[in-house]
């Protein structure tokens, strides 16, 4: 019996990991496609809106069903847990890079502002680079290495405020970027909405490897409306 | 929370076979701890040793520290009588004595000496109600006990047991030979009265200790290999192997 369920964990772990993998894609082609005006690829990312919320029902419906089937106690209670919130946590950054593509369908051919850009592709390389690794700190039970992907939260929120100030300047020198800065406004603060959700998920490895409820918020935490 | 009975390196062997190797485990008052562990762990033998119901196998010996209320239970000293009056025991089979649910119930109070007839029918009834076979047995307290039902039968001897009003009361395997729906009627009834008695209970239902006990123990060839707070030992037990055993990798 116990056979089973390491089986059907082992597939889960991978559908989970699969799917991480696939929401890191997205921010990359979202983000690329709002700094390119890319609104083809966006509207391609738009069009298949629902494979994310599919797999991640789907994930959750197996870990539901070896709850009720296995009755999974201790460690594997804590590994069904896991899966379970940390599916929800990597759906909603697939939704957040969801609304970057739509953001990038929203937005017309305005002027810009290059630094905010710059600060946009610096933002989504760090947000994927720790997604990556805490995927891989999932995957090896790796409390330490959450813990300090956790930590580099702090890197994210000090480029969302950076970016604002930029923007708002930029507004105040030229007030027809107005209407773009709408879009850097919304772009920015979706990267470091899924830097929150990237915290989310180290706290669920946390839980998994010990069994500590911690939300594992950083103490340059900025609070932003 | 105050200690009621400890443990402290209880060893025990049957002849040149040591089935406990120093076992040290605390219960607390009016809680409910379970003992759980792979067959042939050393449940039983661990639980006779609270109220020395093994101290007539031959051969046996048992080193260590029992206290009872902080008395030595296997000083020179001990009144066993006093003991077992305030130890009690069910066991997994239910044992009716083949005569009247009354004169089952009424037992434990007669061997004590009571003769107070009002005395006795008070806690006759008292006991039934505790048990929650009262209303099964108020019109039929004549009726031979071994006439009831399974599960009715393990109520009347759970009845039997509180008759002395024990302060700990000691349980083994009581559900392994009852249906779902009356092992669940006993978990119940063992809720609702481990605010009045302290439990100790053997059970091989992982999910019966998860539900019902305060405290867990577990144990494995003859050695508790870890206790604690039940939800802590179901959800972040300090040993992979608690937890390998607890999800049924082995046992
Ligand atoms: N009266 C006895 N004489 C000799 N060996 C015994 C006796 N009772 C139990 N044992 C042995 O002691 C070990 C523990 O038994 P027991 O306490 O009944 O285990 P459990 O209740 O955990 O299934 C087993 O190996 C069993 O065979
Ligand atoms: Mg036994």
């Amino acid at each position: 019996m116990h056979e089973i369920f390491l089986d059907e964990l082992k597939k889960l772990n991978t559908q989970f990991m699969e799917m991480g993998v696939f929401v890191n894609d997205q921010i990359d082609q979202a983000t690329r496609a709002f700094v390119d005006h890319d609104k083809k690829t966006a509207q391609s990312m738009v069009d298949n809106e629902e494979k994310i919320p599919t797999e991640s029902i789907d994930i959750q419906k197996k870990a539901l069903k070896l709850m009720a089937l296995q009755q999974p106690v201790a460690t594997d209670f804590r590994v069904v847990i896991s899966i379970l919130k940390a599916t929800t946590d990597l759906e909603r950054i697939g939704e957040n890079a969801m609304s970057i593509a739509l953001e990038t369908i929203r937005v017309k051919g305005n002027p810009r502002i290059p630094e905010v850009e710059e600060i946009i592709s610096n933002m989504t390389h760090n947000v994927r680079h720790m997604l990556i690794q805490i995927l891989t700190a999932y995957v090896q039970d790796d409390e330490k290495m959450a813990r300090e992907v956790a930590s580099r939260d702090g890197v994210i929120d000090h480029d969302y405020v950076r970016a604002r100030k930029l923007i708002v300047d930029g507004i105040e020198d030229d007030p027809s970027r107005a209407v773009a800065s709408s879009s850097y406004f919304v772009v920015t603060r979706l990267l470091e909405r899924i830097g929150d959700h990237i915290v989310n998920l180290a706290s669920w490895v946390v839980y998994k490897t010990t069994g500590e409820l911690e939300e594992l918020t950083n103490p340059s935490e900025t609070k932003t409306i | 929370m105050t200690t009621i009975i400890s443990a402290k390196d209880v060893h025990l062997s049957y002849g040149n076979y040591e089935a406990l190797h120093g076992v040290n485990l605390n219960f607390q008052e009016k809680e409910l701890t379970a003992l759980i562990g792979p067959s042939g762990c050393g449940k039983s033998t661990f639980l006779r040793c609270l109220n020395r119901m093994n101290d007539d196998i031959e051969n046996i010996k048992i080193t260590g520290e029992i206290k009872f209320e902080g008395q030595n239970i296997y000083s020179s000293k001990m009144d066993l009588v006093k003991l077992r009056k305030e130890v009690g025991m069910v066991f997994q089979q239910p044992t009716p004595f083949p005569f009247s649910v009354y004169d089952n119930v009424a037992y434990g109070l007669k061997i004590a000496g009571v003769k107070d007839k009002d005395l006795i029918d008070q806690r006759v009834e008292e006991s039934l109600k505790q048990a929650a076979i009262w209303k099964e047995t108020k019109d039929n307290l004549k009726r031979n006990a071994q006439a009831f039902s399974g599960g009715q039968q393990q109520r009347i001897c759970i009845a039997r047991a509180l008759a002395v009003r024990p302060k700990v009361v000691l349980l083994d395997e009581p559900t392994s030979a009852l249906d779902p729906i009356s092992s669940s009627e006993i978990e119940e009834t063992l809720m609702e009265l481990k605010h009045q008695y302290t439990f100790i209970m053997v059970t091989h239902n992982l999910q019966q200790a998860g539900r019902i006990s305060d405290q867990t123990a577990f144990l494995m060839n003859g050695d508790l290999i870890e206790a604690g707070p039940t939800e802590e030992m179901f959800i972040a037990p300090e040993k992979q192997i608690t937890s390998d055993y607890l999800n049924g990798r082995f046992g």
